[in-house]
């Protein structure tokens, strides 16, 4: 049954003023259900507050082959890191 | 005349009667069974969510049924404790569990009915999620503390599965021919156990005059109503009222009952002393 329907990428939202994340998929027939299959699926532990699908046919991706010219560039420019100054410790999820 | 004293009154006190309630460790046959018509309805019908455990049409339906079943058992632990508690005889939920005889139990009909296929299990949830949310609904206002909390935690969840049957009944439903017609007959094989649930016997009657159980007389129209416009959602027509079924809130079982204890109870039974 699960090959009739759409897959829905899942994203949680840890706690309040996290960004979502993405944390997997599930079949669903349409994004109410999904929603129910995500909170199944992937809050049984209390691992979040809120929840997004996105149907996974929707998500514009790049392409694997063209990682070179689009990832390679930024390898060597070391001076866009912030490691030339201290971070506070109070300053969380960076 | 010398005035009296002023009384304290300590904080908190909701003036509802600690006289009216039995004394702790003083026998209460009645709410003892009530205790067990809670338990056993969210006990059985947890054991039957979960032999879908593996067999559900898709492995996030196998997920979504056994996490039901999972609340559901949860709730059973609970109160099947508390009846051993209440009934003072040295039983913990476990031994009434696993340890009682298919007589004894005082679940009713509609939770113990087979699986039948995905149709007809969501048909049950929708009958009876719906009627447990209300209940629990109305059992947070008990005058039995226990009761109080039990039903206020636990009527989240069981909001949770009044949704998701509600939903799946719209999806059947309004799906295709074959999915209606499914949905349709699983109505159909459950809508005779229906009035069970509303039916108040005396003994039942004795704990709503006391403000223990809730009356289910009093949220009948609002459950069938309810059910009405899910089922108009799903493009359904309301079961015909068949016959109804009674008895099992007083021992009399369909012969499901049996072959689903059997294989709950195998284990403890075959081996009493088994830890895990």
């Amino acid at each position: 049954m699960s090959a009739d329907w759409p897959l829905w990428e899942v994203f949680v939202r840890a706690k309040a003023g996290l960004a979502h994340r993405h944390v997997g998929s599930v079949h669903a027939p349409d994004a109410q259900l999904a929603l129910r299959h995500a909170r199944d699926t992937y809050t049984r532990r209390g691992e979040g507050v809120s929840l997004w699908v996105v149907p996974s046919a929707e998500i514009g991706a790049s392409d694997p082959d063209e990682a070179g010219p689009l990832f390679e560039p930024a390898a060597d420019k070391i001076y866009r890191h912030p490691t030339f100054y201290d971070i506070p410790d109070e300053v969380k999820h960076i | 005349m010398a005035s009296l004293p002023p009384i304290d009154v300590p904080q908190g006190v909701t003036g509802a009667g600690a006289f009216d309630a039995p004394a702790a460790g003083e026998p209460d046959p009645a709410r003892f069974d009530y205790l067990l018509r809670l338990g056993d309805d969210s006990l059985i019908l947890g054991q039957r969510l979960g032999e879908w455990c593996g067999h559900a049409p898709a492995l996030e339906v196998d997920l979504s049924l056994t996490n039901l079943a999972l609340d559901l058992v949860g709730q059973a632990t609970h109160l099947l404790d508390a009846a051993g508690a209440c009934e003072g005889a040295g039983r913990d939920g476990d031994a009434l569990a696993f340890h009682r005889d298919v007589l004894d139990f005082r679940n009713c009909l509609l939770v113990e009915q087979p699986n039948g296929d995905f149709g007809r299990t969501i048909a049950r949830q929708l009958l009876f999620s719906t009627w447990q949310h209300l209940l629990f609904q109305r059992l947070a206002e008990s005058s039995d503390k226990f009761l109080r909390e039990i039903a206020a935690k636990a009527v989240k969840e069981v909001a949770y599965h009044r949704e998701l049957a509600s939903e799946w009944t719209v999806r059947l439903g309004d799906g295709t021919e074959e999915s209606a017609q499914r949905m349709r007959e699983g109505l159909d094989w459950c809508w005779r156990f229906v009035p069970e649930l509303f039916e108040v016997d005396e003994l039942l009657d004795g704990l709503i005059a006391r403000g223990i159980a809730a009356d289910p007389r009093s949220f009948e129209d609002e459950y069938r109503s309810a059910l009405a416009a899910v089922l108009a959602d799903a493009r359904l027509d309301v079961p015909p009222d068949q016959r109804p079924i009674l008895g099992a809130r007083r021992g009399h079982h369909s012969e499901h009952l049996g072959h689903l204890l059997a294989q709950m109870q195998f284990l403890p039974r075959t081996y009493p002393d088994a830890k895990w």
